[in-house]
């Protein structure tokens, strides 16, 4: 049996979970009502696709199966969810505001909804979004965390105001180093004081043209999940940057140190190591830019070809503020590729999309694997990156199987 | 009154006595009940408003396979202790897709503590960690695992 088929009482799993853990703990970690929080143990996202593949139902995580993944624009039910806390409820979305201020803001100002969207111009963008540990699967030894495969990346269109004209209006002062974020989701630990994550990018980063302040995907409000009703959108940087139920914005004059921008999050070996090596806290640099990836949308892996059958395979192609400039295939491990046809993308930091038509040449087993290449030259590799504590960055080329029979 | 009826009227009056306590125990109970009963109650209607989740059925605990269909958890000494120390902040599919040596299990815990508001664990911490480092250590997959689930379709 599923066990995501198998639709559990919340109550019996809150029951355990409280007198568990207050008799065996004898301490009281928080209140009663904090402790006895209903778990979802259905197996569906609120607001998106059932099939998309839960990670962890609290807090919210799924990815996204690759050949849900076949539009060119994302739709929003098909985005991934990767929430570190708990979604907001009883948004009221008139009394909702964005604070901006900081050491390095000029000014303190705070914007209803209704202001921000009145008072600046609009902007709609393709902006590849990709968590930042997608794929941290394949990492041996393994990572902590969820155990993301494939699919937690969209690119979906978005529609907000830029940035850098909010930042402007508050005033930007010139020792302004970075910029970060917080927002309304709510800790698991039930303390409402307690910052989920507020992470941020450097200002070069935020005042690009493509830095989004957004309420809008692909034209209808942001899905509960994904931030509703406004977050950032940095395309190209890991996920964990563009901050969702987005409430404040600090002007900062050092490195942003909210929750999750320091210690092992979100950050790499500044140097390559061995897999499974101890390393220390000092040696951690942040990630900045995604590399370059891509991912076979069409056909599904375990497509069976009659005969000699020609058939598209497609897919799309991304990387952090560069370009893709080519995308290869290869039906025999990499011993021989062939060049796809490529599109150029809508606008910066949006994926590209490549497809060609092959047939099988004979009876048999075959993975046809993808790998692009950004326009520094650099490709995909075809076995699983530089191993690193926390399981980020795996960009190793996306396979699938297929049969000719 | 002689001997005999006093003793009758003792036992009248204990029986009468022990019915009262009984009668007080259960309207404790009712009342120390009502106020769980009604918070879950509250609870469920409130979800079934937002619509986040089915309408939930309540199960006895089912084992299949060697696995807590609940939770997910491999049945082992101390499950029941990670179900509900794990359960009470996160879902246990973050404890099911992770493996960990006990180093590493234990660097989570810590890390939860420092970060996260985890408590104590005290004496579970132990038990916590003997059954993790049973059922969840790592496994060796390489560079690249083969492909596998696959299902296989006629394109």
């Amino acid at each position: 049996m599923n066990r995501k088929k198998f639709i559990s009482s919340s109550v019996l799993a809150s029951i355990t979970a409280f007198f568990g853990s207050k008799i065996v703990l004898g301490e009281n970690p928080t209140s009663i009502e904090e402790i006895i929080k209903p778990i979802s143990e259905n197996n569906l996202v609120p607001g998106k696709h059932k099939e998309l593949i839960i990670q962890n139902p609290k807090p919210w995580n799924a990815e996204t199966p690759p050949h849900l993944l076949d539009d060119k624009i994302t739709p929003a039910n098909k985005l991934f969810v990767r929430n570190n806390g708990l979604a907001p409820k009883n948004i009221d979305i008139n009394k909702w505001t964005l604070t901006v201020e900081g050491e390095s803001a000029k000014t303190k100002k705070n914007y209803t909804l209704a202001e921000l969207k009145s008072k600046f111009k609009h902007y709609t963008y393709q902006l590849t979004l990709e968590c930042g540990g997608n794929g941290r699967k394949e990492f041996s030894p393994p990572a902590k965390g969820n155990q993301w495969d494939l699919g937690a990346v969209g690119c979906p269109e978005w529609t907000g105001v830029r940035l850098k004209d909010v930042l402007e209006d508050v005033g930007i002062k010139s020792d302004t180093v970075y910029i970060g974020y917080y927002g309304k989701d709510v800790h698991l630990s039930g303390d409402k004081e307690k910052v989920v994550i507020s992470r941020g990018v450097p200002i070069k980063k935020a005042l690009e043209d493509e830095a989004l302040i957004a309420w809008a995907i692909n034209g209808e409000d942001l899905p509960k999940m994904n931030g509703y009703p406004l977050r950032l959108v940095f395309g190209g940087w890991p996920g964990s940057t563009s901050g969702k139920w987005l409430s404040k914005i600090v002007l900062r004059n050092k490195v942003h140190d909210g929750p999750k921008m320091t210690g092992m999050s979100y950050r790499v070996p500044k140097y390559p190591v061995a897999p499974g090596a101890k390393v220390p806290e000092e040696d951690m640099k942040i990630i900045e830019e995604m590399p370059v990836k891509s991912i076979i949308t069409s056909p599904k892996t375990g497509a069976m070809v009659k005969g000699n059958k020609l058939f598209e395979v497609r897919g799309h192609a991304w990387v952090g503020d560069l370009s893709i400039k080519e995308v290869l295939i290869s039906m025999d491990f990499g011993a021989t590729w062939k060049r796809c046809t490529l599109s150029n993308p809508v606008n910066k930091n949006a994926w590209q999309h490549f497809n060609i038509k092959l047939s099988l040449p004979k009876k048999g087993y075959y993975e046809i694997w993808a790998k692009a290449t950004d326009s520094n030259g650099k490709m995909q590799p075809m076995v699983v990156p530089n191993w690193n504590p926390k399981g980020y960055l795996n960009n190793a080329c996306h396979r699938i199987a297929v049969k000719r029979i | 009154m002689s001997e005999e009826e006093e003793v009758k009227n003792n036992e009248a009056l204990f029986e009468h006595i022990d019915g009262v306590v009984k009668w007080v125990r259960r309207v404790f109970i009712v009342i120390l009940l009502f106020p769980i009963v009604f918070y879950f109650t509250s609870k469920i209607d409130f979800e079934k408003e937002e619509e986040l989740v089915d309408e939930p059925v309540v199960s006895e605990a089912i084992i299949e396979n060697g696995i807590d269909q609940e939770s997910g958890l491999i049945v082992d000494e101390g499950y029941e202790i990670v179900r509900g120390t794990c359960g009470a902040c996160h879902a246990i599919d973050l404890v099911t897709q992770n493996r960990a040596s006990r180093e590493g299990w234990k660097d989570i815990i810590v890390w939860m503590q420092q970060t996260q508001k985890l408590w104590d664990l005290g004496e579970s911490e132990t038990i916590i960690l003997d059954y993790l480092e049973k059922n969840y250590a790592p496994k060796e997959q390489g560079r690249r695992a083969p492909l596998k689930d696959i299902n296989w379709y006629e394109l």
